[in-house]
């Protein structure tokens, strides 16, 4: 059976009190995919907004490899696979 | 913090000039709202169609007037408490039909992947939905119609439910044949899912795999078997004022026990991607006029309302009109935490429905 380890996301809320906190670190944009901005400065326009929905959603992608993950929304929390590098949660 | 929306201010102060001359005390001297009041508040019979179309067309001024009416009538005619629901997908993503605003059909593409629950986290999922209050619990699953095999992980998940966890349970599966529809009624679900979406005139603009009448069958099959029909709808998806007064008199004409009354919130990779978020107003105008429609139905809060309504606007709509709401996330998307939804509860002295096994 597969090891699946179990992440932690970093937050990018502000504004909002929705209940995800996914932005999961890494090389890529867990909404659209296409590759974060990196580094200490502002955020692009179109990731400043990915990071503005992904407080209403769970990633899709991995932040780490770009991979879709397999997303489960539950009333109270959201799990995202990815296959190679394992479980995301709220 | 407050979720940013599109609704600038609160309809109490949507007094704001529009080009309408004020009517009377916050929009009361408009006779369609005369009207409503004696029709639907004191005789408890629904707005027509075209009565329904001038509700829409109110000017901002009149927005407070008809959001009290609608509250006035909610309260008449339903009671104070609000039903609190919570909804899980059992099979995301992967659906072979091609209804417009979902990001879970396979025939777009959309980054949803396909997924199933499995029955363990199914259960936690409605452990914890009932310890927020919640009555209501949905299984969802994204299809035409269920197979045998997810008939069999229905009825599986319905026992263990029932096992363990004191909360109805309803379900939306697509089209059903007769025969699902009579085994659904016989393992307990008490309610079922089947939305309208979208008014007859404007669904070939969003769904182009199956038909209007399609759906309606189904509904006619859900009630004659005694379950509670619970048929939605989908606003903002670029269907005209007329229309959306037609698919609250189409609704009404069916009388569903329940109404979840959903906003378009546009999704990566489908045909309406860039819809863009309805008015905010408008959306608290077609709640008002959704409870003159039907003033003894469930009106529950579904999806989208946080990027339509945003905070302000879910507390103006539950003093509009609502009397029911999602609690916490959607199928694919997240909702408010579901203690902000039932702190307003308590703050509006609105006490959550308590739990009534119907079947």
């Amino acid at each position: 059976m597969k090891e699946v380890s179990t992440r932690s996301t970093t937050g990018n809320t502000a504004g909002s009190t929705t209940g995800s906190t996914a932005t999961t670190t890494g090389n890529f944009c867990g909404h659209c995919g296409e590759a974060s901005d990196g580094g200490d400065g502002p955020p692009s326009d179109v990731h400043q907004r990915c990071g503005e929905r992904l407080a209403m959603e769970p990633p899709r992608y991995c932040g780490l490899c770009r991979r879709r993950m397999k997303v489960q929304v539950t009333p109270l929390g959201w799990t995202a696979e990815c296959s190679r590098h394992g479980m995301f949660a709220s | 913090m407050t979720i940013q929306a599109n609704v600038p201010t609160s309809p109490t102060s949507a007094n704001a000039g529009n080009g309408h001359q004020s009517k009377g005390h916050q929009g009361k001297g408009y006779q369609i709202l005369q009207t409503a009041r004696r029709q639907v508040l004191e005789d408890g019979i629904g707005l027509t169609q075209a009565q329904l179309e001038e509700i829409l067309r109110l000017p901002d001024e009149a927005l407070p007037a008809a959001l009290e009416l609608a509250h006035q009538v909610r309260l008449r005619h339903c009671g104070e408490d609000v039903e609190v629901e919570g909804i899980i997908s059992i099979k995301t993503g992967g659906c072979p039909e091609d209804c417009h605003f979902c990001s879970q059909s396979g025939l777009f593409d959309s980054p949803v992947r396909g997924v199933w629950l499995d029955i363990p986290e199914l259960v936690k999922a409605a452990k914890e939905t009932a310890a927020t209050g919640a009555t209501e619990f949905c299984i969802v699953a994204a299809v035409r119609g269920p197979d045998i095999k997810l008939m069999n992980q229905i009825k599986f998940a319905i026992d263990r439910i029932n096992e363990e966890v004191d909360i109805n349970i309803a379900c939306s599966l697509g089209m059903l044949t007769q025969r699902q529809v009579d085994q659904l009624a016989g393992w307990g679900v008490h309610r079922y899912n089947h939305n309208l979406e979208t008014a007859r005139s404007y669904f070939p603009k969003v769904v182009t795999t199956h038909t209007y009448e399609e759906r309606l069958e189904t509904c006619a099959m859900v009630k004659d078997a005694g379950m509670e029909l619970c048929c939605g709808a989908l606003i903002g998806m670029g269907e005209s004022l007329e229309q959306r007064a037609e698919l609250a008199a189409q609704l009404a004409a069916l009388e569903p026990h329940e109404v979840p009354l959903n906003f378009l919130n546009p999704r990566p990779g489908t045909p309406l991607e860039n819809q863009g978020i309805m008015d905010g107003k408008d959306a608290l105008r077609a709640i008002a006029a959704f409870r003159l429609a039907m003033p003894r139905t469930v009106l529950r809060y579904a999806g989208g309302r946080e990027l339509t309504l945003g905070d302000l606007g879910t507390r103006d709509g539950l003093l509009g009109g609502i009397n029911a709401v999602i609690v916490g996330n959607y199928l694919t998307t997240l909702g408010r935490p579901a203690t902000a939804d039932l702190d307003l509860l308590v703050d509006l002295n609105m006490p959550i429905k308590e739990l009534q096994k119907t079947l």
